[in-house]
């Protein structure tokens, strides 16, 4: 044996024991749409992926890349973290659905999760939240609180996810007070502090005293709170730094317990392809503390309608609904079923303005 | 569709406050781009001044000395271009770039213990007399302290450029700094204090965004404001009262548009959003058409003095 077969050999069996070492640890990659410091709807994909490293210790290892623009970018970002050995990738945003999905045909052995989206491959599984649970809940005390019966909706893009909240939360706050009315601003934006509280300000110098958010920072919060008389609920995050007032209650994701059981099961071997799509029962979606601003009646109310949806009883899409053109939708005591939820492209009836598309 | 929701009077004034930002950026990247120096770290020097002065505002409780801490921490930021691209001639742009990602990671850094937290802000003035005029009182002479200081500074800057010596001086080594350098103009001692103020300028609009218009502390929380402004340099062709325009007519689109929405117009917000962007290009084509498009010269050039 010479000296350059001993190196050869040397080399292989160094090799050998790193690729052993990398199997042991399973590597999960996180694609973000915004900082981890948003407060909001990245924030909470943040502390669940430090909650996956506090569960599996030693054997996982996480690697996330944040504000990752969605597109052609996100593309890149995803067949980087797939080269670099990633054996489970979470996509944390609509906007990455198609790109998702492209990597994934050139990655048949890495695993893509996809948030909020609904195309899926052998390699790609689809979660989501059903958000529309919460905002239900949100409606209620809205259309139970508001005084100049005008609320205002900071909506990101016109997505179906985006529209399931906005028509959940305007049937509830319609049977709450028959008077109120939404107005519903686009922003364009899932993260754009400056401009989410420049449309919380636009609403509330239209009269609006209640503001509901779809993006994800506090911004609005802030805005809200230097108004005065407004009330807020905190969303994707508990905002819990805004309450009691202008923050009355929040929609907060956990995504933590989900994370875990896809981790392990790609540690196991029996990941397959599905698709997930949870709500307040089985924990996935939170409601945060209702204040003491709110009313105790109208918090008992509230609480009600959270157990009624976490336990089965109610479906915050039951009819009878109208789609806003007065076409019927659901008839009476008609449950939407979850493919029309997911394509949701209409406003029901009574909602002003257009879907821009 | 319900346009008498919107009032003017209010709008103008959330006008005024969503431009101070930008039109502070982009009055100090005119003076840097006036020396000859493209300076396109803007958005990381305001990021920097959107924490440093939030962090300064909360501790002291005085948004004001938030406002200086923030213009004296771009401003040191701004020389670490400076020194790199004056004395050790890197790449301008490049260097730029680099600037606004070491901005970005490095408020991030300072910003994780004050995510959440709350300031006090500036309060609003009323100028007396001035602020009780029906109409034009509340629309104009209701703002606070920095977005009558955002104007002064754009008259003073043209002023400066248009009567003094030092600006001709500063315009002398924008447009030739072998020139300048030939008449016994230190070149980079005035490039440095152009990229110095510049830096000040975007440092106290970044905390004009993180003490004022949000109003708290968020990552990521310029969002491209600094962009915006080195654009509005451009479309304003290097002069200063058409900064003013073009803050002013960036900021306002922006706010009209949201309101529009607000009122349930069915305008196409999209090309609303869009105008800003379409009326720089159109202003670019004009200018470059009529063959002069007032850049000076020596823009983005590095000097070297070689005797």
């Amino acid at each position: 044996m010479n000296r350059r077969t001993l190196i050869a050999g040397a080399a292989l069996a160094l090799g050998l024991a790193g690729t052993a070492m990398a199997q042991d640890k399973t590597k999960v990659g996180f694609i973000f749409v915004g900082p981890v410091g948003d407060g909001g709807w990245t924030y909470e994909h943040n502390q669940a992926r430090l909650a996956l490293e506090e569960h599996f210790g030693d054997k996982v290892e996480t690697v996330f890349q944040e504000s990752v623009p969605e597109g052609a970018d996100s593309e890149r970002a995803m067949t980087q973290m797939a080269l670099s050995g990633a054996d489970l990738i979470f996509t944390t945003s609509f906007g990455y659905m198609d790109p998702t999905i492209n990597v994934a045909k050139k990655f048949p052995d890495v695993k893509f999760e996809h948030a909020t989206g609904y195309k899926r491959a052998d390699n790609v599984s689809t979660y989501s939240a059903r958000f529309y649970e919460g905002r239900a809940i949100q409606g209620h005390i809205a259309g139970k609180m508001t005084e100049t019966n005008k609320i205002g909706y900071i909506a990101s893009f016109p997505i179906p996810e985006v529209i399931r909240g906005i028509n959940s939360a305007y049937i509830h706050a319609r049977k709450a007070n028959p008077d109120v009315e939404f107005s519903v601003v686009w922003a364009y934006t899932w993260f754009d502090p400056a401009k989410e509280a420049d449309a919380a300000n636009a609403l509330i110098e239209q009269g609006a005293d209640v503001i509901l958010q779809h993006t994800d920072s506090t911004a609005p919060q802030a805005a809200a709170e230097k108004a005065g008389n407004v009330i807020t609920f905190g969303q994707a995050s508990d905002m819990i730094e805004y309450a009691p007032r202008p923050r009355v209650s929040s929609i907060i994701d956990n995504w933590a317990p989900y994370y875990i059981a896809r981790v392990q099961a790609v540690m196991d071997g029996t990941w397959e392809s599905k698709d997930t799509w949870d709500g307040i029962g089985p924990g996935m979606v939170g409601i945060g503390e209702i204040t003491d601003a709110v009313p105790a009646e109208v918090k008992a109310e509230a609480l009600a309608l959270k157990d009624a949806i976490a336990n089965g009883e109610y479906h915050p899409f039951t009819g009878p609904i109208n789609k806003q053109d007065g076409t019927p939708w659901l008839a009476e005591g008609e449950i939407a079923d979850d493919g029309t939820l997911a394509g949701m492209d209409f406003y029901v009836e009574g909602l002003t303005g257009e879907i821009p598309n | 569709m319900d346009l008498g929701a919107i009032n003017p009077v209010l709008l103008v004034a959330s006008l005024m406050v969503s431009a101070t930002p930008i039109l502070l950026a982009a009055i100090g990247e005119l003076v840097v781009e006036k020396s000859g120096v493209l300076n396109l770290g803007v958005e990381g020097m305001m990021i920097t001044g959107a924490v440093v002065g939030f962090a300064i505002a909360v501790n002291t409780g005085s948004p004001l000395l938030g406002f200086g801490a923030a213009a004296l921490a771009s401003a040191v930021l701004s020389l670490s271009f400076g020194v790199l691209t004056q004395y050790l001639l890197s790449n301008q742009v490049a260097t730029g770039l680099g600037l606004t990602l070491v901005g970005l990671g490095l408020s991030s850094l300072i910003g994780k213990p004050y995510e959440g937290v709350k300031s006090t802000t500036l309060p609003d003035l009323h100028i007396p007399l001035l602020a009780d005029i029906p109409v034009l009182g509340p629309m104009l002479f209701q703002h606070d302290l920095m977005v009558y200081l955002s104007i002064a500074l754009v008259a003073a800057v043209w002023a400066v450029l248009k009567f003094t010596r030092f600006g001709l001086i500063l315009r002398a080594v924008g447009e030739s700094h072998d020139a300048a350098h030939a008449l016994g103009y230190k070149v980079v001692r005035i490039r440095l204090m152009a990229i110095a103020f510049g830096g000040a300028c975007s440092g106290l609009g970044g905390a004009y965004l993180s003490l004022v218009r949000v109003p708290q502390w968020t990552e990521g929380m310029t969002a491209g404001a600094g962009w915006i402004a080195l654009a509005i340099v451009v479309f304003a062709s290097w002069k200063p009262w058409r900064v003013l325009i073009g803050a002013y007519l960036f900021g306002g689109v922006t706010v009209l548009q949201l309101n529009l929405q607000a009122a349930g117009t069915r305008l196409p917000v999209e090309y609303l959003s869009m105008s800003p962007y379409l009326i720089t290009i159109l202003v670019l084509v004009i200018i470059s058409a009529r063959g002069y498009h007032g850049a000076p010269a020596s823009l983005g050039r590095s000097f070297y003095a070689s005797s």
